[in-house]
């Protein structure tokens, strides 16, 4: 253990410690911008300085290591001028727009602006040329508000192995983005939004579709539905000032209803209907020596990952449809027909915790209804603006329920929204399915938690050992594609989920995100599971029922044409 | 004059040099750390780094091309564009710097429309910015290929430029 000084008081931290996780020890907040806990500390903002006696200069408190004896001052005059200092240059490259900014009352460098108390800024001159890359369905870039802060740059190299954007340049003229000023819908970017996650300002967010949602509400001839993923009911009620992991499910279904939503249905409905599907893919593969190891489709961001890296892969993946969609194709022909209205008037929007999911509803292959089977997708995020633009009292709704028929789910389809939820899930019904017999134990544990890759084997009579993994973030599925590749992963079935902690800290959450987080909102979720009188996939009544009356058995004719899909293989480049 | 001060690759076929890098790749194949030594081979190749060598150099070395471009753009050795037949490059050293360095590049960029870095359309000539040619005692001086003018006048620039075909 190390002892030293921050602000007069001892503090004992141990060796390998920054000065900055000591002084959080001992509750003495330093402000942060380039400092991102978990993925990066690289001192680069200036705005972590401390004065440490005996060091001539300031240093950045978020590289520092602590050592024995160590003197430190986090609220000098010097240090609070050099503090300010930093924040000035970068708000003499910032365009101010906060007033009509997306990150408004959201914004790091807002907050630090406001914290340091800066009231005017001494330096103006040039700014840096900044352009707007709106391109793509699901990722909005406007350089002019970037501080280069690297935040995206790194969770983009280093967590998810994509690298879709570098600093290109050099000093004044330094921007951050992909080779020859291309736009992220040319390039092999996976859209999984993990930058708009990290940004701290409103540099890279989420593409809106808000305004496209208030026009179909509007619109009198049009029957609008919504459905929502289940990690979206675990982290909204964050935006409206609650814990991280209160579950919000009732309410949300009341906002909607108030936002105009003429139907409510729930996208864990499909994530059921994705197990019955998957479970009996794994089985068949399994059974006629189909090709192994089965891999899940359900993050779009995942799949557009493998189409760009790992073409090679791809008979690898599930053909199911991810859960969204697959509700999206049923609603405008089963839903549509049992309730008699034309599925021309119908507009699908899914709440996501996801921006690839943005990018999916728009693939061409995505219309097996015969229309566009979702027609937009809206972020937590974005569903939060809708509520706060509608002057909704979110805190003070009384809890509603889902519509039928679309509505009901088991426990197994709500921790789709955490990494290894989707194995655990399809675990439970793949089992008593091959065996016939009843799980007496339902929970899976080997395959939760926030470990990079989780591997299990489960014993199932008359298949033998079933092995399998599961990956959460891109660099740890790129590990696996790697050990697929060199013939080293014996696995039968392995889950991946793109972004890192499964879609609860997906690209479209509320922001902050970080692992604590993480782990709060997937025990709301397990929490759930816990609660609910049916937690295995084949036991909810509503898909016995969906499979008597529309689509008759799983991987049937039907359900081929509706809720599975193909892949296409893209460039590296 | 000074002809045979020309870089080589300019008359080479550009598809014929593509065998070369491969072989130089192969070298350094799956070491994202050698990217800078092998960015310096290539553009020696030819002369710059064109978009499908920089495709061939991040595929090779296992480093994304939005990384490798990212290197390019941040060193000024690295170009990105084709280099003319004749290179002009015009002190801007403390001396030249005082002494009108910078009216000869604005004049030059003028007459010629190019900017710092890059080449005419028709490459006939590249411009560049050097810190001291050591010829403090001629500034303003410029380097046309090796020849060496100092005491240059924006009047006098279109006279010399002519020199050289």
């Amino acid at each position: 253990m190390i002892n030293l000084t921050i602000n007069g008081h001892n503090i004992q931290v141990e060796e390998g410690a920054t000065i900055l996780e000591a002084a959080l020890k001992a509750d003495i907040h330093i402000p942060t911008l380039c400092y991102l806990p978990e993925v990066q500390a690289i001192g680069a903002c200036r705005v972590c300085l401390v004065e440490i006696e005996g060091n001539r200069n300031l240093q950045a408190a978020c590289v520092f290591p602590a050592s024995e004896g160590l003197v430190v001052h986090t609220n000098s005059e010097r240090v609070r001028a050099a503090r300010k200092f930093s924040v000035e240059m970068l708000l003499s490259n910032h365009p101010m727009e906060c007033l009509t900014c997306a990150r408004n009352l959201n914004c790091e460098l807002q907050k630090i602006a406001e914290e340091l108390g800066i009231r005017e800024v001494r330096f103006t001159g040039e700014k840096s040329e900044g352009h707007i890359d709106d391109f793509s369905p699901s990722i909005r870039r406007d350089q002019s508000k970037c501080i280069l802060c690297r935040r995206c740059v790194t969770v983009c190299q280093e967590i998810q192995s994509v690298s879709a954007i570098f600093a290109q340049g050099r000093g004044f003229e330094t921007r951050i983005e992909p080779a020859f000023d291309a736009s992220l819908n040319d390039i092999a970017c996976t859209f999984c939004g993990q930058c708009s996650l990290v940004c701290p300002v409103g540099a890279i967010t989420e593409k809106e579709d808000i305004d496209e949602v208030w026009a179909a509400l509007a619109d009198p001839t049009k029957i609008v539905i919504v459905q929502d993923a289940p990690a979206v009911r675990a982290a909204l009620g964050e935006e409206f000032g609650y814990p991280p992991g209160t579950l919000v499910t009732g309410k949300m279904l009341a906002a909607v209803r108030r936002l105009g939503f003429d139907r409510v249905f729930d996208t864990n409905f499909a994530a059921d209907l994705t197990i019955m599907e998957e479970g009996n893919e794994l089985l068949k593969r399994v059974g006629e020596g189909g090709v192994l190891p089965l891999i899940t489709s359900c993050s779009p961001g995942w799949i557009k990952f493998i189409e760009h890296f790992y073409p090679e892969l791809l008979p690898h993946l599930s053909t199911c449809k991810s859960p969204h969609q697959m509700l999206g194709a049923l609603v405008k022909t089963y839903y549509a027909e049992k309730a008699g209205i034309n599925p021309k008037d119908m507009v699908v929007v899914s709440v996501m915790p996801c921006t690839a999911k943005k990018f999916e509803c728009n693939r061409p292959e995505m219309n097996d209804s015969g229309y566009k089977d979702v027609d937009y997708v809206l972020t937590t995020r974005e569903l939060a603006k809708m509520i706060r633009q509608a002057g909704i009292d979110f805190r003070n709704l009384e809890d509603e329920t889902y519509d039928d028929p679309l509505g009901e789910y088991t426990g197994a389809a709500t921790i789709f929204g955490a990494t290894g939820g989707v194995m655990e899930a399809a675990l439970r019904t793949a089992y008593e399915v091959a065996t016939g017999k009843t799980l007496e134990n339902v929970e899976f544990t080997a395959v939760r938690g926030l470990e990079g890759i989780k591997e299990a084997i489960v014993p199932v009579e008359g298949i033998g050992e079933v092995k399998v993994a599961v990956a959460h973030g891109l660099g740890n599925a790129r590990k696996l594609m790697e050990k697929i590749k060199d013939g080293t992963a014996n696995y039968h079935f392995i889950e991946i989920m793109a972004c890192p902690g499964g879609c609860v800290s997906g690209g479209g959450q509320p922001i902050p995100v970080n692992n604590e987080i993480r782990r709060l909102r997937a025990k709301a979720l397990y929490q759930e599971d816990r609660s609910l009188k049916y937690r295995k996939s084949h036991e909810n009544p509503s898909i016995k029922r969906i499979y008597e009356e529309f689509l008759g058995t799983p991987l049937g004719e039907q359900s081929h044409h509706l809720l599975h899909t193909k892949y296409t293989a893209r460039s590296r480049f | 004059m000074a002809v045979e001060n020309q870089c080589c690759c300019a008359k080479t076929n550009e598809a014929e040099l593509y065998p070369e890098l491969e072989k130089i790749i192969t070298e350094h194949h799956g070491k994202p750390e050698d990217l800078i030594m092998v960015l310096h081979k290539a553009q020696n190749l030819f002369g710059y780094l064109p978009r499908k060598a920089q495709e061939m150099v991040a595929e090779g070395l296992g480093v994304s091309l939005n990384e490798v471009y990212g290197v390019i753009t941040f060193y000024a050795f690295f170009s990105t564009v084709p280099k003319g037949r004749h290179s002009i490059k015009v002190c801007l050293g403390t001396s030249c710097y005082v002494r009108g360095g910078q009216r000869v590049i604005e004049k030059i960029k003028k007459e010629l429309s190019l900017k710092v870095g890059g080449t005419t359309e028709d490459r006939r000539y590249s411009l560049d910015v050097v810190r001291c040619i050591g010829a403090c005692g001629l500034s303003p001086a410029m380097l046309v290929d090796n020849d060496v003018y100092g005491r240059v006048k924006t009047t006098k620039l279109a006279e010399i430029l002519e020199r050289y075909e």
